[in-house]
């Protein structure tokens, strides 16, 4: 592509295992950001 | 045809594609012919730009638009999960123990109103902390990582149960075939060698908490005699890192309206020798001389997007320097369902004060109104279990529309408790900040990739 630059959800199926760290205890307790999470 | 949220920041064209999570960083022309694409054709859309573009490059580009929508990652369908079911076994998998309700400073803004969140100062005796223990492992279903946070007030005027627990937690690992991951936050006035090494062996993420500048830090952290701390937790703080290593702790810190240029407190953390850093906004009403308004929002709006390019220019030199809301993961992020439900407070992650009650998460300690059980006795209010399992982006009115909802999922429920009295309207203030940390992020990644 010459004009465009993909950096990159539809894991739905095998998604929710729920083995990834809650997000809210990753540092601030208050601000809960799960966009920054890895899978 | 789907939404698509346009931004332009740090000298990047982005378009974030709502329901898909694609970003893509663009020339002038295709943020151009994006603008007309919903409503025009292509003949019509060269008509409108051919005076600024050669008419072969708006084709070719044009091409390029229509090769991200075939392959589902522009404009492309809401993903909306009708039969959308979560969390039906009410297994639990994190716990935060509130190992003390008391501490030796004095902070100003506080949330758990200086330790003993409105009670009486008290320590989680060994006995409830084992049985919260024994309550996860038995609610935890088929997971096998769980999550033990010790919090407080002061977790370390406790230690000795911190210690024991940890032990508890590392017999039964073996014999039910979980992982515990332990965290601590502290305020680093206790720390000494013997307390510091344990920490560092045992601990999967340490939060040191410390507000940034010296001056900034001491009008708000204070000991009991009303003296600043800095002078006495930073020493502290950077040996603890030095032993560190590359294992993972925040040195986190809270701004207020006292210090809207936060930036310089992040860079003054990272300045001392901090490479993993939190600042996040205080969580105050409104009657607080330092809490957060409307009428700071478009500073702090600005100071995000300030530090997201000195951010950029520091990342460049240092990789290892990482400031926590500027992280995102492009190519591995969290699942959708993740996305949906957020943190999972009142259902999958609980609070535990040192009576053994439970609560939704740590900002709600202290409000009789959210108890839901005791670890004696289990989760005895299903209705609100019920409640806060059923609050996801979907039950928002103002997150359905949101272009930012799959990457913030909803926001924070105490806050929206905490300003709005229900936990399915979010705070506004906090969405404003949210979406501007996530344009930034994102703006981050586009310079770093």
């Amino acid at each position: 592509m010459k004009h465009i630059k993909t950096l990159t959800h539809k894991t739905i199926e095998k998604g929710g295992c729920g083995e990834c760290q809650t997000s809210c205890q990753s540092a601030c307790k208050t601000s809960c950001t799960v966009g920054n999470q890895s899978c | 045809m789907g939404q698509v949220h346009k931004f332009k920041l740090n000298n990047k064209n982005i378009i974030l594609d709502i329901n898909s999570g694609s970003v893509h960083v663009v020339d002038k022309l295709v943020w151009d012919i994006i603008e007309f694409y919903e409503n025009n054709s292509m003949e019509e859309i060269v008509s409108k730009l051919e005076s600024a573009y050669p008419v072969d490059s708006i084709k070719e580009a044009y091409s390029e638009i229509q090769d991200l929508i075939s392959n589902g990652l522009l404009f492309s369908d809401d993903i909306y999960i009708d039969d959308f079911k979560y969390n039906e076994e009410n297994i639990i998998k994190a716990l935060c123990l509130h190992i003390a309700h008391d501490c030796n400073l004095r902070c100003q803004y506080c949330f758990a109103s200086q330790g003993d969140f409105d009670g009486e100062r008290l320590l989680m005796p060994l006995e409830v902390g084992k049985k919260a223990l024994d309550f996860l492992v038995e609610n935890s279903g088929n997971r096998v990582n769980l999550e033990v946070d010790f919090f407080g007030g002061e977790p370390f005027m406790n230690f000795d149960v911190v210690k024991e627990l940890v032990a508890y937690g590392r017999e039964i690992e073996k014999k039910k075939n979980k992982r515990f991951r332990y965290t601590i936050t502290t305020n680093g006035l206790m720390l000494n060698k013997e307390n510091m090494k344990f920490i560092n062996d045992n601990m999967d993420n340490v939060v040191l908490s410390i507000d940034g500048r010296k001056q900034v830090n001491d009008e708000m952290r204070t000991t009991i005699n009303g003296e600043g701390s800095y002078d006495i937790i930073v020493p502290k703080f950077l040996d603890f890192v030095k032993m560190r290593g590359n294992k993972g702790y925040y040195a986190r810190g809270t701004f207020t309206s006292k210090n809207l240029d936060f930036s310089n407190d992040v860079l003054a953390l990272r300045e001392l020798g901090f490479k993993s850093i939190s600042v996040e906004p205080v969580v105050a009403s409104p009657e607080h001389d330092y809490a957060l308004l409307e009428e700071h929002l478009g500073t702090i709006l600005e100071e995000y997007e300030k530090l997201s390019k000195e951010y950029i220019k520091l990342k460049k030199e240092d990789d290892a320097f990482e400031f926590f809301h500027f992280m995102i993961d492009l190519n591995q992020g969290p699942c959708f369902i993740k996305r949906i439900v957020g943190c999972g407070a009142g259902t999958e992650y609980l609070a535990v004060t040192p009576e053994g009650d439970f609560y939704p998460c740590h900002q709600f300690v202290g409000d009789e109104s959210f108890k839901m059980g005791n670890v004696f006795s289990g989760i005895n209010n299903l209705e609100l279990r019920e409640k806060f399992k059923q609050a996801n982006v979907y039950s928002k009115d103002e997150c359905k529309e949101c272009w930012a909802r799959y990457y913030c999922s909803g926001g924070c429920h105490a806050n929206a408790y905490n300003f709005n009295k229900d936990i399915n309207k979010p705070y506004r203030i906090g969405c404003e900040m949210e979406k501007k940390r996530v344009e930034c992020a994102i703006s981050v990644a586009a310079n770093l990739k």
